[in-house]
C-alpha cells in the first residue's frame, strides 16, 4: 500500500536538529539546586551484608545524604511484576520474585546497591561512596545454570525449596509418534551466551517535585513511561496525573530501558521529595554492565527427528533458562526462544520444555531479538546437523521443510510471550529464501568460486539460515491527532522513541490522510502530559501497533475534516479532496478551505454546537492486534578464515526480509543494518563473562567486545519482500529486532563450511578466533 | 566513573616540570596525552595525587632529523603526528604501519609517542618499537638528565626505570641500517583493539643475503616487550631459509613468550600466534630486506 508519504524513502525528519547537536538529552538537563546520586554497589555476588556503616561518608562535605535499606522502611519493597505469569499456558508453573531496589540483609548479585549517596555533584557522590564500609558474609556463588537445580545447590532465595523459577512445557502431536515415524533423530546439545543491550547513552533519571502544585516531573530515557509514572504514583500513593514523565532524546534503548521499578527510580523518586531538591543520576558505563538487565544464556538439549529425505517429523527440546537474581519480566526470553523453534518450518510434532532458573547474575530481560535468535539458532542448527548425516545439503533441507506460500494463516499450537497461541499472519518463506540464494549467488559460489578458491589454499565457506520474528504484539498503544489553527498537525502518542525514526514514520502516515505536507506534522512521543496511554517500546511493535493507532486517529480527523468541510463548501463530502493543506471540491479549485480555517470553526467560541460534536479536528484512536504480525526472511553469508589465526572475515551478506508494507523503505534498510551489526556482535564478539564467584569480568568496552563499522560485512546486500499483514489497514509488520535474529546461525554454519576438511561442528555462538582454534584442534584430536 | 579527587598542575616548560615534579615526588604523575591515564583514574584504578599535565609545554613537541639520518621525537609528539611525518616515513616507514594500529583516530590525535613509552602497557605498540629500532631515550630531572637504551628501559608491567621526579623528554632512534627490511604482524580482536599477539621484526642483510642482524620483538605475550635471543643465535651468520625461520618461530612460541590466558584468547592459542606471526613477519622482513 502505497501513499504519497507511506511506502516512501523520505528523510528522517529529526535527524537536522539530530545532527546539529540542537537537542537535549538527558544529561543535558540542568535543574536549578539540582542535587547527584551514586549508588555503592556489592562487590560480592552472593553475601549476607552483616552491617553497613556509613558515618564516614556523611561526614564529607557536599554529601547530602547517605542511604541503606533501613532508612526507608516499609518503601523498601520488591516491586511489582513488569510482564505477568504465563498463566494461559497450561500446567506452566511460575514463582516471582521481583528486583529489591536496595539490597536488604542480603546481596543476590555483583553491583546491587547496598547504599545511595546523594551530593552536591556527582564527584563528591562517587567520593563517599568510597569511605561507605559494609560488612559481608560471603556466601556461595549460583551462576553455573544447571548446577543450580541439583540437590544442595546454595539458594539465591533461600526461601524457595529451590533454585527453579517456572516451568513451560508446549507440545503439538506426539514426539513418541514422530521418534517412530523417523528414520534417523539427531541430538545435540547448545549453548547460548550472555549479552548486553550497550545503548550508546546509558540509562539515567532526573526527578522534581513541585511541593506547591503536588507535582512531580521526572525525566528519564525509558522506553515505557506510562508505566514508569503508574508505578511511581501507586507507590508514592500519588494520582497518576501528579507524575508526568518525560523522555528527552534517547540514544538507544534495545530492551533493557524497557524496565522500571529499579533501584534508581524507586529510591530517587522518593528522595527527590524527601529533600526537595531535584536530584540526577546518570549511569556510567561500567554501572550498565554490571546492573542494568542484560539477556540469557540457555543451554538447550535438542533432538530432531527427521526421514530419509529430510522432511522433518518432530522436535524435542528441553531447555534452561537463566533468569538471573530476580524474575520481574517474568518469561517473555525463554517463551521467545520456545516459539521460534517451531514455527518457521513444518513441524507436525513437537514436544518443548524449559526451566527458568535464578543465579547470582544480572536479571535477564529482553535485549534486541528478546530470546527469538536463540529459537531460530537450535532449529537451524538442528537442520544443519542433520543435513551433514544425512549427505543433504543445507539449502536442500531447508526447501524440504519450510512453511509453503500457501500455509497462512498458521496456527502454530505454540503459546507465545503475548499468551494467545502463535497465528502465523502472513509471508511466503520458500520464497524469500530463495531470494537470498539468488543474491547470494549460492550455486554459482558452491559450484565454482569455493572450489577455486580452495584449490588456493583459502578457506573460503558460506552459510544459509532462515527465521522468522514474531512482532507487534498487544495489548494496545494509542494516538492524538489533532490540526491546529496554523493549519499543521501534531500527532502524541504514549510510545516512546530512541531512535527508530518515529518522528517520520508516523507523520508520513498523518500526512497521506490529510493531505498536508509531512513537514507539518509534528510527533510528541513518550510525554505523559500529552498522552496518558500505552504500553511500551518492544517487541518491534512501533509502527505496526502505535503506527496503525495514529493511521486511524488520522482518518477520524480526516472524516471530521469532511463533514464540518461539506457544510461550509456546501458540497457532498464525496466531492471533497484533501490535499495541500486544504479540503476542496474536487472540480473546482476555486472552492476550498484549509484545514487551519476548518480547526478553528471547529472549535466555536460562541454560539452553539451540534449535540454529541466533539470540538476541534482532533481524534484519538487505539488499537490493539488479537495476535502479532509475523515478519520474515532470510539470509546468506560468504566467509573466509586464515587458516592460521582463525581470524575470520565476512566477505559477502545477502538479507531479504519481509515486514508487509515498509512504511518508509529506507528506515527499514537502516533497522536491518542495526540488526545485522548487533547480530554479528552476537556471533562474534559479545559476551558477558561471569566468573565462578559470579563476578562479571567484561564490565567496560575493553573486555566486552562490540561490533564497530569495520567489523560489517564487506559487502551488503539486501532484499525485500512485502506480504501485507491481513491484521491491519496499512500491511504493516515489525522489523526493530529482525536483522539481529538469524546472524548467529548463519555465521556458525559458514564458519563450518570454511573449515568442512577439519570435520569440526559448533554447539554455540560467540566464536573467537580463539574458540574456533580449540574446536578445531579438538575435532582434529577426535 | 569519576576520578578521586587530586591536585593539577599545568607547566609551560620543561624546567617548570621538572621543578614541580621534583617538589611532588612520589605523588606526582605526568599526564600527557591521557588516553590510559585518564581512564584508569575514571575507574579509580589510578589514584595520583597530582597531575603534573605537559600539554603546554610546547618545547616538548617536536621531530627533528639528527645528523646522522636518524631522529629525534619530543615526548609529546601525538602518535598521530608521527603516523603522518614524511620524514618518519622516509627515514622509518615501518613507524607508521606500526603506529596505524594504535586504537583509532581520535586516541592516536591525542596519544603521544613518549607518554606510551613511560606508561609501558605489556600490550602497547610503542614501547615494543623502540625496543625494535634500539631507541634511546632522554630522561630528565631537575639539574641533570641520563640517557636509557630502550632495551634497559622496562622493567614490568606499567613499570619502567623512571623515578618519580624523573620525565622522559625525548626519543632518539637511530638510522636504520643499510640492507635492512622491516615488519609487523598482529593479532587483534577487533581493527584497534588490543593485540592477542604482535610482533615486530627488523633484519639486516649483507650483499649475499646473509643475515647480519635481527632484531624481533614481541609483544603482548609477556610482562615487558620482549626481544628474542633465538632468532640471533639461529640467524645471524646463515641464509634466512624458510626452514630456518620455522626453527626461530617454533623456538620463540615455546620458549621466549610466556602468553596468559584471558577472556579472548588461550594461551595455547596466542603461543600459535606467535609462531605464525614470526614466522610471517620474518619472511616479509627479509623479502623486504635491501
Amino acid at each position: 500500500m502505497a501513499g504519497k508519504y507511506v511506502h516512501q524513502s523520505i528523510l528522517r525528519l529529526e535527524d537536522p536538529e539530530l545532527i546539529t547537536g540542537n537537542v537535549q538529552f538527558l544529561d543535558d538537563i540542568e535543574l536549578p539546586g539540582m542535587l547527584h546520586a551514586a549508588f555503592k554497589r556489592s562487590d560480592y555476588a552472593h553475601a549476607r551484608i552483616k552491617s553497613i556503616d556509613v558515618s564516614e561518608a556523611r561526614k564529607l562535605p557536599g554529601v547530602i545524604g547517605v542511604y541503606t535499606a533501613e532508612d526507608f522502611g516499609d518503601y523498601i519493597k520488591p516491586g511489582p511484576l513488569q510482564v505477568p505469569p504465563p498463566t494461559a499456558i497450561k500446567g506452566a508453573t511460575y514463582v516471582a520474585r521481583t528486583t529489591m531496589p536496595i539490597a536488604k540483609d542480603k546481596v543476590r548479585f555483583a553491583g546491587e546497591p547496598v547504599a545511595i549517596v546523594i551530593a552536591e555533584s556527582r564527584y563528591i557522590a562517587e567520593d563517599a561512596c568510597d569511605l561507605i564500609y559494609v560488612d559481608y558474609e560471603p556466601l556461595e556463588a549460583v551462576v553455573d545454570l544447571e548446577k543450580a537445580l541439583q540437590p544442595g545447590s546454595p539458594l539465591v532465595h533461600e526461601d524457595l525449596p529451590s533454585n527453579e523459577a517456572g516451568h513451560v512445557r508446549q507440545e503439538r502431536g506426539s514426539w513418541e509418534e514422530a521418534v517412530k515415524e523417523a528414520d534417523l533423530v539427531i541430538k545435540r546439545k547448545f549453548f547460548i551466551n550472555r549479552n548486553a543491550g550497550a545503548a550508546m547513552e546509558n540509562r539515567g533519571i532526573i526527578v522534581q517535585w513541585d511541593k506547591h502544585a503536588k507535582q512531580m516531573t521526572i525525566w528519564c530515557g525509558t522506553q515505557s513511561v506510562i508505566a514508569l509514572r503508574n508505578q511511581t504514583a501507586a507507590r508514592l500513593g500519588l494520582f497518576e496525573s501528579q507524575v508526568r514523565v518525560i523522555t528527552p532524546n534517547t540514544g538507544g534503548g534495545f530492551g533493557p530501558k524497557i524496565n522500571t521499578s529499579l533501584p534508581d527510580d524507586v529510591l530517587i523518586t522518593y528522595l527527590a521529595m524527601k529533600l526537595d531538591r531535584p536530584i540526577k543520576w546518570v549511569e556510567d558505563r561500567r554501572e550498565n554492565f554490571l546492573a542494568t538487565t542484560s539477556e540469557r544464556d540457555q543451554v538447550h538439549y535438542c533432538e530432531l527427528a527427521v526421514k530419509r529425505d529430510g522432511t522433518i517429523v518432530g522436535l524435542k527440546d528441553f531447555f534452561y533458562h537463566n533468569t538471573g537474581a530476580y524474575n520481574p519480566y517474568m518469561m517473555t526470553v525463554p517463551l521467545n526462544s520456545q516459539t521460534h523453534t517451531v514455527t518457521n518450518y513444518r513441524v507436525p510434532n513437537f514436544l518443548t520444555e524449559f526451566y527458568v532458573v535464578f543465579t547470582n547474575q544480572m536479571i535477564v530481560t529482553p535485549v534486541r531479538g528478546a530470546g527469538r535468535q536463540y529459537g531460530v539458532f537450535v532449529m537451524e542448527r538442528m537442520l544443519d546437523a542433520a543435513a551433514r548425516e544425512l549427505g543433504m545439503s543445507p539449502v536442500e533441507i531447508r526447501r524440504k521443510n519450510l512453511l509453503p506460500a500457501n500455509a497462512y494463516p498458521y496456527y502454530t499450537s505454540i503459546i507465545g510471550q503475548d499468551f494467545v497461541e502463535g497465528v502465523l499472519d502472513s509471508g511466503d518463506y520458500p520464497t524469500s529464501f530463495q531470494k537470498t540464494l539468488e543474491l547470494i549467488e549460492y550455486d554459482k559460489f558452491v559450484n565454482e568460486v569455493q572450489p577455486k578458491l580452495r584449490a588456493q589454499g583459502k578457506k573460503v565457506g558460506i552459510g544459509v539460515a532462515c527465521f522468522s520474528e514474531g512482532t507487534g504484539v498487544g495489548p494496545y498503544e494509542g494516538a492524538r491527532v489533532t490540526v491546529g489553527g496554523n493549519g499543521k498537525v501534531v500527532v502524541t502518542t504514549g510510545y516512546t522513541s530512541q531512535g527508530q525514526a518515529h518522528y517520520t514514520t508516523f507523520a508520513q502516515i498523518v500526512a497521506d490522510q490529510l493531505g498536508v505536507d509531512v513537514k507539518d506534522v509534528k510527533v510528541i512521543t513518550g510525554d505523559t502530559g500529552y498522552f496518558g496511554w500505552g504500553a511500551g517500546t518492544f517487541a518491534s511493535r512501533g509502527i505496526t501497533v502505535a503506527g496503525t493507532a495514529t493511521h486511524l486517529a488520522a482518518q477520524k480527523v480526516r472524516q471530521k475534516a469532511l463533514k464540518l468541510a461539506s457544510k461550509i463548501l456546501e458540497a457532498p463530502e464525496e466531492e471533497l479532496e484533501l490535499a495541500d493543506g486544504v479540503v476542496r471540491v474536487a472540480d473546482i479549485p476555486s472552492k476550498f478551505i484549509s484545514l487551519g480555517d476548518l480547526a478553528n470553526l471547529a472549535n466555536p467560541m460562541r454560539g452553539t454546537m451540534e449535540p454529541g460534536a466533539e470540538p476541534g479536528l482532533e481524534a484519538v484512536a487505539y488499537y490493539g492486534p488479537p495476535y502479532g504480525a509475523t515478519g520474515a526472511g532470510a539470509v546468506g553469508l560468504i566467509i573466509e578464515v586464515d587458516p592460521e589465526t582463525m581470524q575470520v572475515s565476512l566477505e559477502k551478506m545477502a538479507f531479504v526480509h519481509d515486514c508487509g508494507t515498509p512504511v518508509n523503505p529506507m528506515v527499514v534498510d537502516g533497522q536491518i543494518h542495526g540488526g545485522i551489526q548487533m547480530g554479528i556482535g552476537d556471533a562474534f564478539y559479545e559476551e558477558l563473562i561471569y566468573d565462578e564467584n559470579g563476578q562479571l569480568v567484561t564490565a567496560s568496552f575493553m573486555d566486552y567486545l562490540f561490533p564497530q563499522a569495520t567489523d560489517m560485512p564487506k559487502k551488503l546486500v539486501l532484499g525485500h519482500m512485502e506480504t501485507p499483514s491481513p491484521l491491519n489497514p496499512l500491511g504493516i509488520k515489525g522489523v526493530g529486532e529482525a536483522g539481529a535474529i538469524p546472524i548467529p546461525s548463519v555465521f556458525v554454519q559458514a564458519v563450518e563450511n570454511a573449515l568442512q576438511e577439519t570435520g569440526v561442528e559448533f554447539d554455540r555462538d560467540t566464536l573467537s578466533p580463539s574458540r574456533i582454534f580449540t574446536y578445531v584442534q579438538q575435532a582434529k584430536g577426535a | 566513573m569519576k576520578p578521586a579527587p587530586f591536585e593539577y598542575y599545568a607547566p609551560t616548560s620543561v624546567e617548570e616540570a621538572l621543578a614541580t615534579l621534583q617538589s611532588l615526588g612520589y605523588d606526582g604523575k605526568v599526564l600527557a596525552g591521557g588516553q590510559s591515564l585518564i581512564p584508569a583514574m575514571n575507574f579509580r584504578m589510578a589514584r595520583p595525587a597530582a597531575l603534573v599535565d605537559l600539554n603546554k609545554v610546547k618545547e616538548l613537541f617536536y621531530i627533528k632529523p639528527t645528523s646522522d639520518g636518524g631522529l629525534a621525537i619530543g615526548t609529546m609528539t601525538r602518535d598521530s603526528v608521527v603516523e603522518k611525518d614524511p620524514l618518519v616515513s622516509e627515514r622509518f616507514p615501518i613507524v607508521p604501519y606500526v603506529v596505524k594500529h594504535i586504537a583509532h583516530p581520535q586516541i592516536r590525535n591525542r596519544g603521544t609517542f613518549g607518554g606510551a613509552i613511560a606508561h609501558a602497557d605489556p600490550a602497547a605498540q610503542i614501547p615494543a618499537l623502540s625496543v625494535a629500532l634500539q631507541a634511546r631515550f632522554l630522561v630528565r630531572k631537575q639539574g641533570g638528565e641520563r640517557w636509557v637504551n630502550a632495551e634497559d628501559f622496562f622493567m614490568g608491567p606499567f613499570m619502567t626505570v623512571l623515578e618519580p621526579e624523573e620525565m622522559l623528554a625525548e626519543v632518539v632512534l637511530p638510522p636504520m641500517a643499510k640492507g635492512s627490511g622491516a615488519s609487523y604482524q598482529q593479532v587483534s580482536r577487533q581493527k584497534g583493539g588490543y593485540a592477542q599477539a604482535a610482533v615486530i621484526s627488523v633484519v639486516v642483510v649483507d650483499e649475499n643475503k646473509r643475515c647480519k642482524d635481527v632484531r624481533v620483538v614481541l609483544f603482548s605475550v609477556g610482562e615487558t616487550p620482549i626481544l628474542s635471543q633465538t632468532a640471533r643465535k639461529i640467524l645471524v651468520g646463515n641464509v634466512p631459509t624458510a626452514e630456518a625461520i620455522a626453527e626461530v618461530a617454533e623456538k620463540i612460541s615455546k620458549d621466549e613468550v610466556d602468553p596468559g590466558t584471558d577472556i579472548h584468547g588461550t594461551a595455547e592459542y596466542r603461543r600459535h600466534l606467535v609462531k605464525v606471526l614470526v614466522r610471517r613477519g620474518l619472511t616479509e622482513a627479509f623479502e623486504r630486506a635491501k
